[in-house]
């Protein structure tokens, strides 16, 4: 049979041009780059306004924030590093991207439309609702900046070492091209041209993945049951199953939470629901970034096992130990150096698409959060805060080019699971507590936040992931890897706890009238 | 009035007297109607949470304690993780289509009739 004959002269990679300037991967980039900043110039003469700038000017459908919602998630750690974790460890990768997933129908069940009828442009308007607008804010940007910072870190660093090994370009001018282009979408386009980037990165990457997955599928007959007999011939039955993913239950509950919960605090996927006109909108719109999600995780297992057929494992583990390149290698194999330009500059253009995200939810947090309603007092023209979002962007445009400057060469993957659980722990408590539950005070609130911020911080450091894999302890204090477990039943706890013991009665009245809001959109912004 | 303080200014006297027609919003927030929508929105929610809440932590049980189970092969290399595996990633995206389809076809009349007597 010639399937077997192509079987048997497997792996056989090709040598690769990855790190050499690609012709079209450098034009499609300047032309990803072109067309954003042409919709950032056409966005600038629509953003006027707050509301324009921070959501959009609430005018985004559902199904173009279901788009942009994942658009917003699908990183390019997601795409090349699942598929990578894939294509070398075999099924625990598949685990992995459902812990990503499963988090996204808790969002919609649990918060979305309450968030979009009490908020106006952050998740901190609604836990200060009914609660004393200052301690809640100054606490609640505290959860909002850490998630972002650690997010934006673990971001800069991928790529600058990414777009070295794909351009040959020097890390610390991918860095700065990085962060420049991302701080001129959002400093002039605010929310409308970080919407559209999210939503043409978002159509690329699905598109770009699935032409993947059709040309390495083309070579096993279409059959995905041949390609599971590659992949088991070559690399033995056991990578199609559970492997050595999950060794402590405790470790994977845990990381479980975090991954969960913590999609459901993140500050910037949260405040892509004020960008829609109402509930309905922001309900349609969970319901459509859930199954572009999910199907984007079912491309990434189908590229992994093919890269690891196709490409073969000892030749993606040869240029990078965690199998980030993966992906490329096997759109190089399959679709050739103009194929391998497009998902390079794809890659690209994801990177840029997410920190833009991270940035604008930093900036609001500052600007609305901390500048209107802790310098100001709540009073403030409209004039004034959109001078300090505008100045606010900047200055995490530089700060995130300093962070990606300074932790090269740095271990960060850590961080995206730092920024999860921190999202799982300081932000959503809070967050789901002031929703549901009546008797929730400002003082439990802060007490909350501040816990599962103070003890994800705490026990990270305490962890595995740090003392053992990053300062080379033999043990470490704290056992799990990642705090979320610790962390999120703390700041609930603590919640409860300082709620009880002090009752607050005009924040529990005021949970009876804001029902008319959270349920009925009466007054919604 | 409620059983609480009322401080919001929608609750305020004079509101009451503008529109004869129109029932006061504290009357809204008493009515059984409004109760039932409540109660029912947070009843389909938390069936729904639990429900993926159990097949995800089950999952990782699963995985956890028998992962024999998992390697069962179910065709010539399949194993029954496969299935397993993206079963939840569909069944994750089907939880969300229940939800809009209940909140689209019952929620948001009843939220509509309720509005209506306000306004």
């Amino acid at each position: 049979m010639q399937l077997s004959l192509l079987l048997q002269a497997l792996p056989a990679p090709a040598a690769s041009t990855l790190g050499t300037a690609n012709p079209v991967s450098i034009g499609m980039f300047f032309l990803f780059v072109a067309v954003t900043l042409y919709i950032t110039y056409w966005a600038a003469k629509k953003t006027k306004t707050g509301s324009e700038f921070y959501a959009a000017g609430r005018n985004i459908s559902g199904f173009q924030n279901g788009l942009a919602l994942a658009g917003d998630y699908m990183s390019a750690a997601s795409f090349l590093g699942i598929a990578g974790m894939v294509a070398t460890k075999g099924y625990d990768g598949l685990i992995y991207s459902i812990g990503f997933l499963v988090g996204w129908p808790l969002i919609m069940f649990l918060i979305a439309e309450p968030l979009r009828n009490l908020g106006k442009y952050t998740f901190a308007d609604v836990v200060a609702y009914r609660l004393r607008q200052r301690p809640i804010r100054i606490v609640s940007s505290v959860g909002s900046l850490l998630t972002i910072a650690f997010y934006l870190i673990a971001q800069m660093v991928g790529a600058g070492g990414l777009i070295k090994t794909l351009f040959g370009l020097e890390y610390e001018i991918a860095v700065l091209v990085v962060g420049c282009v991302m701080t001129l979408y959002v400093l002039f386009g605010g929310m409308i041209a970080t919407t559209w980037v999210q939503i043409i990165k978002a159509v690329l990457l699905l598109s770009g993945a699935t032409v993947l997955v059709l040309l390495s599928l083309s070579k096993f007959g279409f059959s995905p049951g041949n390609l599971l007999e590659s992949v088991s011939t070559n690399y033995g039955q056991e990578m199609l199953a559970p492997g050595g993913y999950i060794t402590n239950p405790f470790d994977a509950l845990s990381l479980g939470l975090a991954l969960m919960l913590g999609t459901a605090g993140l500050p910037h996927i949260l405040m892509r629901f004020y960008t829609v006109p109402d509930a309905k909108a922001a309900r349609k719109s969970v319901f459509v970034a859930t199954g572009f999600i999910g199907y984007f995780y079912l491309l990434t297992f189908l590229i992994g096992f093919s890269a690891m057929a196709l490409v073969g494992k000892p030749a993606i583990e040869g240029i990078d130990k965690g199998g980030n390149m993966a992906a490329l290698l096997l759109a190089e194999q399959t679709g050739g150096t103009a194929f391998l330009g497009f998902i390079a500059a794809v890659a690209f253009a994801t990177i840029l698409a997410v920190v833009a995200g991270l940035t604008l939810s930093g900036a609001s947090s500052i600007s609305h959060d901390l500048y209107v309603h802790v310098f100001k007092n709540g009073v403030s023209n409209e004039q004034g805060e959109m001078k300090v979002a505008k100045r606010a962007t900047i200055a995490l445009g530089i700060l995130s080019i300093v962070l990606g400057l300074v932790f090269k060469g740095q271990n960060v993957a850590f961080m995206v699971g730092l920024a999860f659980s921190i999202a799982a722990s300081a932000n959503f408590p809070a967050l789901l507590m002031s929703i549901i539950w009546k008797r929730f005070t400002t003082k439990g609130a802060v007490w909350s936040i501040a816990t599962g911020a103070v003890l994800s911080l705490v026990l990270i450091v305490l962890s595995p992931t740090i003392m053992v894999d990053i300062m080379g302890y033999d043990e470490a204090i704290f056992p799990l890897k990642n705090p979320a477990l610790v962390s999120m039943s703390g700041a609930f706890l603590m919640g409860i706890v300082v709620s009880l013991l002090k009752p607050e009665p005009t924040a529990a009245a005021k949970f009876e009238s804001e029902k008319l809001r959270t349920y009925l959109g009466v007054g919604a912004e | 009035m409620g059983k609480f303080p009322v401080s919001s200014t929608l609750f305020h006297p004079i509101i009451k007297k503008m529109s004869d027609l129109s029932t006061p919003p504290h009357e809204i927030l008493e009515s059984s109607a409004f109760k039932k929508l409540v109660k029912q929105r947070w009843s389909v929610s938390l069936v729904l949470t639990f429900a993926m809440l159990l097949v995800y932590f089950g999952f990782l049980l699963v995985v956890a304690f028998n992962k024999e189970l998992l390697a069962k092969k179910i065709g010539a290399y399949a194993t029954l993780a496969i299935p397993v595996g993206l079963g939840i990633i569909l069944f994750a995206w089907v939880l969300t289509g229940i939800y809009v389809f209940w909140a689209n076809s019952k929620y948001d009349s009843s939220v509509e009739e309720l509005k209506k007597k306000i306004s």
